[in-house]
């Protein structure tokens, strides 16, 4: 069983797990690696700070420190923690847990279709680990920073170091911050707002993103619907407000923006404006 | 015997978080097998991103216990719209996310802490 599994994997994913993607030399001497964790450091503070928040959360609600780092070291999904801690500690059944865990990452399968377009190129080894490593965040600033996915290998490489600069430092902000909320999970008050400081990352970031009216308007339809649909299980309404501001900016941009269209074929990302 | 049992059980619960941590952010690019997502949807995704971290962080500011919350006296709101204005004062340049962090804290502490503002 384990051949078949690795043999899925790739034949040199044996050697390749040991130089996981930050240490690829190609990744980290490219000056894309730098642009990356540049784009990301100005996020980092939030990302350790919604991180630590996890790491105290996992043991303030009775997880033992050995089930907190494991499932720090290895899960690295802060939103699926939060709604799997509870569950683990209560012994809920795995099948409830797993899928509860599933719905609310449901937007990374969104977000997975969006990247397959930039990663088919890759190999699969580096393809999966690197979208392991894809957190929100990452994903955000990588599709802003290519907004088409490049068609010859050198924009190719771009891109993957790109990735790689900004996955290493959000996955590095968000471990030392993880591990060290765990380790003084004791002498920090879960209600001294430290969270907040994530969720205003993310402020910065949206503003960062809302180039165009369109985005503007999706960014708007994408909250209220949230608001709206907040009392669903499984965060189930962050899909639901993607879903919507999707189709509706789409419909909108079909009405509005289709003569610019026709003047530029082919010119068609955010020059509407 | 029933400790041991349950730690088991913890590993393979947490083996199984990260194994889904894995399988829905490379969902769609898993398999080799050559298809394309149509050109609408391919278009469509490009108000993902945003749509996500609305949907994520409007909630976050204006709701208080499952219930929007917008009196006079929730933190958040003047903590992110600081950070907000911060933002486009700065024009989004250098490292002005962190900027509006501090700015967003710097504002939302002092309420929440001080002053017990939600």
């Amino acid at each position: 069983m384990w051949a078949t599994a690795l043999r899925w994997v790739h034949p040199v994913s044996i050697l390749e797990i040991s130089v996981v993607m930050f240490f690829i030399k190609e990744n980290y001497s490219h000056p894309s690696f730098k642009l990356g964790i540049k784009d990301i450091s100005s996020a980092a503070p939030g990302i350790a700070a919604w991180g630590m928040m996890i790491g105290v959360a996992m043991i303030q609600s009775g997880m033992s420190v050995f089930d907190s780092v494991l499932m720090t070291l290895i899960v690295f999904a802060g939103s699926s923690q939060l709604a799997a801690i509870p569950l683990l500690v209560a012994g809920a059944p795995l099948w409830v847990i797993w899928a509860t865990a599933f719905c609310v990452n449901l937007r990374f399968v969104v977000f997975s279709a969006h990247l397959r377009a930039y990663m088919m190129s890759w190999p699969r080894w580096q393809r999966l680990l690197a979208a392991y490593l894809t957190a929100d965040l990452s994903y955000v600033q990588f599709v802003k920073r290519f907004e088409r996915p490049a068609t010859e290998l050198t924009g190719q490489r771009s891109e993957q170091a790109y990735l790689a600069g900004n996955c290493f430092l959000n996955w590095a902000s968000w471990m030392i911050a993880s591990l060290l909320g765990i380790a003084l999970a004791h002498y920090i008050p879960a209600d001294w707002g430290l969270g907040f400081a994530g969720v205003l990352a993310l402020v910065g970031v949206t503003c960062s993103l809302a180039t165009s009216t369109l985005k503007r308007i999706s960014s708007l339809i994408g909250g209220v619907v949230a608001v709206l649909f907040f009392t669903l299980p499984l965060k189930l309404n962050i899909l639901i407000a993607i879903a919507c501001s999707v189709f509706l900016c789409l419909t909108l941009e079909m009405l509005f923006v289709r003569y610019k269209r026709t003047v530029a074929p082919g010119e068609d990302g955010d020059t509407y404006e | 015997m029933g400790t041991r049992m349950n730690e088991f059980w913890h590993i393979i619960c947490i083996l199984g978080l990260a194994l889904i941590t894995l399988i829905t952010r490379s969902f769609f690019f898993i398999s080799e097998r050559q298809w394309q997502l149509p050109a609408w949807a391919q278009r469509g995704l490009q108000f993902a991103p945003i749509a996500a971290l609305s949907a994520v962080i409007i909630p976050e500011i204006f709701m208080f216990h499952a219930q929007v919350s917008m009196p006079l006296t929730n933190a958040r709101i003047y903590a992110a719209l600081g950070g907000a204005i911060f933002f486009v004062v700065r024009k989004g340049r250098g490292q002005v996310v962190l900027g509006t962090i501090l700015v967003g804290m710097a504002i939302y502490l002092p309420l929440h802490l001080g002053l017990g503002w939600s």
